[in-house]
């Protein structure tokens, strides 16, 4: 029997804002699909995002959900996982609202090693303003504000996380759907901060101005580009050039997580001053 | 009995929100707030709070309002910088209607500014530091018992409201030590805020039918809403370019200008047959004080108000103040903020005269002596 999504989808809440050809509506359905699959209570998920397309996303969910301010999604997931540490947090992040003006929660989320999984819909622009250039748009690219080619360079977000301490760290595609599912699985049993790395094509601002001709363009783009870790590790050296690993990147068990180390301290100094008293 | 204490203002604060329930902290060191951060990083572990250091003042306010959503009383404190950054998020937790308190230790500014002296040049900032028309309920205490129940009048108006409040004094009481009481437990009021009654199903977060302020479920109790920071109708979800928003912006406005009877609250000092009034709050109204002991023992008939609630403004009192009076003097740690207020509510019915200091010292009570003798 099909899936059903509308289980977990709002009542009266679609449409959804995205375009036609947006890859948002897989990887959507692709979280729902898990969130079912681990039979998760709803009541105790709370999904948070910042501001853009991608952003947009818990507002069509049946869960708790925080749609905050652009690039502050971390911060706001920081606070109530503290407050609530057994909840089931979950950011929804775009490029920009991820790794620019989030950056500096970005890495301190993944420093902390705290209990959230984290979504970056990385579709190599800022969507939502229009198509302008973001940490992570591919050198030369076109966008609105790069238009004789992009000079800044990017970001590797899956390499940003590692080194600022996740220790859940993954990559996954659009296209690579089924893929997705276990990745994001794997990345909610994890304990401790999870980054998934989402690739997503954005036609409309994105796309059409980079000699993409159509969606589908796209994802057979992405279909040539990520390669299964494994397959990737393989390569000789002079053939990895344009293509990028997915899969699971980087997982480091045991590390300690930051609710519980900081409940673990109260803890310990309460029954030493206690034990004083 | 309560307990005797000898305290900085900035701990008196800490211990303020502890007595009204506080259990949740999140902030980014500046001077001169950080002792309340100092405080609180002590004691929120012994009681099973959250202590939060964030990345920065950003994420401090963003945390806060995360702590609140999932049921805690959160605080935060800060410093003109500091100030500044939190600004965008105070606006989100205005208009998605999360209570939080911030504490603003005012030093001098702009920018950088003076850190270890004292300000009062925030107290716009206050009323309009973040974009778009908002709500604020701002307390402005002075002595250092008085932030200690301003403190807890600060969380019980922002749950009782559902909306950010914030404390600004300076960082002369800020750091200053006096001898206090804490009352013990029950003395004080201390207000949770309203939870619904109705199954979830029929919850809508923002019904505005059966009054202003909607009873609010926490995260993860079971009433799966959504928050956001656009616009938004009774259920909570964006509504662009609908009625809806003005009614909606119109009651946010509304908890506050229609309940001002409770949250306006101030000290009036020998004004009864005053002839010269001094306007003035938190460090400056100290001052102010004496000056007007000092007034009265020459004989000059000289007055105090003293507003602990900074906005909503004493509209109506500073009015009916100036048809009273011949002048009144407004002394303040600025180059000239809140006598535009002052000025505004007096409409041309006295003079008014202010007194400016910005160098990091506070205004003395001979200066405001002065002024008065000038005025009268
Ligand atoms: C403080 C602030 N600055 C700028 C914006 C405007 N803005 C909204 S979305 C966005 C970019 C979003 O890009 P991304 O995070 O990659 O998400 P996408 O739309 O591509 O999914 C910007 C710059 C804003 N809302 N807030
Ligand atoms: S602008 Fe791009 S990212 Fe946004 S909905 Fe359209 S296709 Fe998707
Ligand atoms: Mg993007």
């Amino acid at each position: 029997m099909a899936f059903n999504y509308d289980q977990y989808i709002r009542g009266g809440k679609l449409p959804h804002i995205w375009c036609p050809g947006c890859t948002y509506g897989i990887v959507f359905k692709s979280i729902l699909r898990v969130i079912d699959s681990m039979k998760l209570n709803r009541d105790d998920i709370a999904m948070v995002s910042g501001i853009g397309c991608a952003s947009r996303l818990p507002g069509y969910v049946d869960f708790n959900t925080l749609h905050t301010t652009h690039g502050r999604a971390l911060a706001f997931a920081t606070g109530l996982k503290m407050a609530k540490p057994d909840k089931h947090v979950m950011v929804v992040s775009g490029d920009g609202d991820a790794t620019a003006i989030g950056g500096n929660h970005f890495i301190h989320a993944c420093r902390r090693n705290i209990d959230i999984t984290v979504m970056v819909f990385n579709n190599f622009i800022y969507g939502m303003t229009g198509g302008q250039y973001s940490p992570t748009t591919p050198s030369g690219h076109l966008a609105t504000t790069m238009p004789y080619g992009n000079v800044d360079p990017s970001f590797n977000i899956p390499e940003l996380a590692k080194g600022a301490g996740a220790s859940f760290v993954a990559r996954g595609t659009a296209y690579h759907a089924a893929g997705l599912d276990r990745l994001i699985i794997e990345a909610i049993q994890h304990k401790g901060l999870s980054v998934v790395e989402i690739i997503n094509a954005c036609p409309t601002t994105h796309g059409r101005r980079n000699k993409f001709k159509s969606p589908t363009d796209m994802l057979l783009w992405m279909k040539d580009t990520f390669l299964p870790v494994a397959a990737f590790d393989k390569l000789p050296a002079e053939k990895t050039a344009g293509k990028f690993p997915m899969g699971v990147l980087y997982r480091k068990e045991g590390m300690p997580e930051y609710c519980e180390t900081y409940y673990g301290m109260a803890e310990r100094v309460r029954k030493q001053k206690e034990g004083r008293a | 009995m309560g307990q005797i204490k000898l305290l900085q203002g900035n701990e008196a604060c800490s211990e303020g929100a502890l007595y009204a329930g506080c259990n949740f902290f999140a902030g980014y060191p500046i001077t001169p707030s950080t002792e309340v951060a100092e405080y609180l990083a002590r004691r929120l572990p012994l009681i099973g709070g959250a202590f939060l250091q964030m990345e920065d003042e950003i994420a401090a306010m963003a945390a806060v309002i995360g702590g609140a959503l999932a049921g805690c009383k959160t605080l935060t404190a800060t410093s003109g910088p500091g100030f500044s950054l939190k600004q965008e998020n105070m606006g989100f937790a205005m208009l998605t209607e999360v209570p939080c308190v911030i504490v603003n230790v005012m030093r001098g500014g702009p920018s950088t500014g003076v850190p270890t002296g004292p300000g009062q040049s925030d107290i716009m900032q206050c009323k309009w530091g973040t974009h778009g028309d908002h709500p604020v309920i701002c307390l402005t205490p002075a002595y250092v018992q008085e932030i200690f129940t301003e403190t807890v009048r600060a969380f019980n108006l922002s749950e009782k409201y559902r909306t950010p409040v914030i404390i600004a004094f300076d960082e002369i009481v800020g750091h200053m030590r006096e001898r206090i009481e804490i009352p013990d437990k029950g003395v004080l009021p201390v207000v949770d805020r309203t939870k619904p009654t109705c199954p979830p199903s029929e919850y809508l977060p923002y019904d505005d039918s059966k009054g202003d302020v909607p009873a609010m479920a926490n995260f993860f109790e079971g009433y799966r809403y959504h928050v956001t920071g656009l616009n938004h109708g009774t259920d909570g979800f964006p509504v662009n370019a609908s009625p809806r928003i003005h009614t909606d912006e119109l009651r946010l406005m509304r908890k506050v200008e229609a309940n001002k009877a409770e949250i306006i609250k101030y000290e009036e000092y020998l004004l009864a047959d005053a002839e010269v009034a001094v306007f003035a709050y938190g460090v400056s109204g100290r001052s102010a004080k004496t000056a007007v002991e000092q007034a009265r023992a020459e004989g000059i008939k000289a007055g105090l108000f003293r507003p602990l609630t900074i906005w909503p403004f004493p509209e109506q009192e500073v009015a009916a103040l100036s048809a009273r009076v011949r002048g009144i003097v407004v002394p303040e740690l600025s180059l000239g903020q809140i006598i535009f207020e002052v000025d505004r509510c007096a409409k041309g019915r006295c003079k008014i005269e202010g007194i400016y200091r910005v160098d990091g010292d506070p205004i003395t009570p001979a200066q405001i002596l002065a002024k008065v003798k000038e005025v009268k």
